[in-house]
């Protein structure tokens, strides 16, 4: 068996390696995918604070994911038109700059995720399952009945968003981009797991009342949570918006809630690199199978069944054999 | 007024009634000794103080204050800590983890509950689940100590535990009672080590305070009728 920490280190380096392969090789497309595995690596890592670290079983990830796509795709189609978002009460332009459009979208996700939160985290279980669905499917309807920035046909952006000092154009310094804010995000869901409030939640996880007599409110930590997990997800998704130069409601759809909540089960639910693991190694497959059946999410589903049944740990326990600490 | 007071106390778990009157008066730094035969309403009284049970008459006063509506959290806020029948600590976090998750500013901190169980100190990183039974008691009073409250309750904390960790946790009892002055509520089975550290005694009797005075007058009589040792 080799150690968590070993594997984590691998799992790290296997991205840049991978894309520094793919560049003396000359293959671009193969950086694209590395690209698309680190954003929604990130994704995963956000969705893993409310899932593994919090027990909420978030069906409704989306949500966040497609309000970053869809700030991403307003902005930057705003800017693209040079017509103004809004002139009354105040003039808000278009931008095509990533750090504005991040921003953008880590509030709006934010503040989504305070909204469906508040509302969903008074239940739990299958109904914590359902009503957050629900807010998902509600905001995909919306977006496809949503004419103005494109309903069901999506919206394209014909030029990436720039990001100062680099050409974002260039895939190896859109996967530097990427890759960078995925580090930040594990960094920042490591921290969150070791602080008081980070152990706090896991209790909470664990047993509510027995949180509750030593004076934290369950209820406020899982919203909090919920609340980082959701603007995490939304940054996830402005960056895969750029990737694509596209969004569409399906990036609010429930099967990407669900893809999410694979890459994590994947991974490992409740380990630190997880749903890198999980999303590495779901982009892997989707490539490979995909390229040999139109039905390749059927060999998705034999692994999934396979690692619930016979790895509970997913990937990283496999390959680590320990049971994660704060499971 | 008393620094924890309890009067006309009833309440109950769904249809099933569990209290019928439980009155009970204790003063800042003074040690309670809640006593009963099994089943009597010791835990749902201590529920109801910590606000984990909700009760339907009497009142519940605590610091001058009434806490009656008070969130469980919120009870615990105010300064009740409570060491819960069972241990009950979070299994998967380590020791460290367990005391840091409940940590509020005070004079209890890491190092002080280290120092009064060393035992907790050598297993700092070691998850609660893998504890004996007397450290993860220890590590629930410990828990309970870092919310730096100004009532803690013990509820059977002695309980299937060897006689030699027993005496350990009744010696940290006392060490609490003695260089602290925390008023403490203890629920046990053991008169002889109740008489030991309790300033007063309170008696419950088929949910009901049926007697209560200071423990030294608690006599052979009182103690045949309602705790039949």
């Amino acid at each position: 068996m080799i150690s968590e920490r070993t594997v984590n280190i691998f799992l790290f380096a296997l991205l840049p390696v991978t894309v520094l392969a793919a560049w003396l090789l000359d293959e671009p497309f193969i950086i694209t995918l590395a690209t698309k595995a680190a954003i929604l690596a990130l994704a995963g890592v956000g969705l893993n604070i409310a899932l593994g670290l919090g027990g909420l079983v978030s069906f409704g990830h989306a949500a966040f994911f497609g309000l970053g796509g869809y700030a991403m795709g307003i902005l930057a189609s705003h800017a693209q038109s040079y017509a103004p978002l809004m002139e009354v009460p105040f003039l808000i332009e278009g931008t095509k700059s990533m750090p504005v459009i991040w921003l953008v979208a880590l509030v709006t996700s934010a503040l989504a995720a305070l909204a469906i939160g508040a509302l969903s985290l008074r239940t739990s279980g299958v109904y914590f399952i359902m009503v957050t669905l629900a807010f998902g499917q509600m905001l995909y309807y919306f977006a496809i009945s949503w004419p103005a920035y494109g309903g069901e046909d999506g919206l394209s952006i014909y030029v990436r968003n720039g990001f100062p000092g680099l050409n974002t154009l260039d895939p190896v310094q859109f996967f530097l981009i990427a890759f960078a804010v995925l580090t930040v995000g594990i960094f920042l869901a490591w921290r969150l797991a070791r602080s008081a409030f980070g152990l706090a939640l896991s209790a909470a996880r664990q047993n509510a009342e027995r949180v509750e007599t030593v004076g934290l409110g369950p209820y406020r930590i899982r919203l909090v949570a919920f609340v980082i997990s959701g603007a995490m997800t939304g940054l996830a998704g402005a960056l895969f918006a750029d990737l694509n130069r596209f969004v569409s409601p399906t990036m609010f759809s429930w099967h990407l809630s669900g893809e999410l909540i694979v890459f994590c089960i994947l991974g490992g639910v409740g380990r630190l690199y997880g749903p890198v693991a999980g999303a590495m190694l779901y982009v892997l497959l989707e490539h490979v199978l995909g390229g040999l059946s139109a039905y390749w999410h059927i060999y998705l589903g034999l692994l999934l069944l396979l690692v619930v049944l016979f790895a509970r740990g997913g990937l990283i326990g496999l390959l680590s054999g320990r049971e994660v600490a704060h499971e | 007024m008393s620094f924890l007071s309890l009067t006309g106390i009833t309440a109950a778990y769904g249809p099933s009634q569990a209290l019928f009157g439980v009155d009970l008066a204790l003063e800042a730094g003074e040690v309670l000794a809640l006593m009963g035969r099994n089943g009597m309403g010791k835990s749902s009284t201590i529920k109801v103080i910590c606000r984990l049970l909700k009760h339907s008459g009497g009142t519940v006063q605590f610091d001058g204050r009434d806490i009656g509506n008070l969130p469980p959290h919120k009870a615990a806020q105010a300064g009740l800590g409570l060491v819960p029948e069972g241990r009950r600590c979070f299994g998967p976090l380590t020791v460290h983890e367990n005391l840091h998750a409940a940590a509020r500013p005070g004079a209890w901190d890491y190092a002080a509950v280290c120092d009064l169980f060393p035992r907790l100190g050598e297993r700092r990183d070691q998850v609660a689940a893998s504890l004996s039974g007397g450290e993860q008691q220890m590590l629930a009073i410990g828990r309970a100590l870092m919310t730096n409250p100004t009532l803690l309750m013990l509820d059977e904390a002695t309980e299937g535990l060897a006689p030699v960790v027993r005496q350990e946790i009744w010696a940290a009892v006392a060490t609490l009672k003695r260089d602290t002055g925390l008023a403490l509520l203890v629920v046990d089975k053991s008169l002889a080590e109740l008489r030991r550290v309790a300033d007063k005694a309170v008696i419950l009797e088929r949910g009901r305070t049926v007697w209560s005075g200071g423990i030294d007058a608690l006599d052979r009589v009182v103690a045949d009728q309602f705790l039949g040792v």
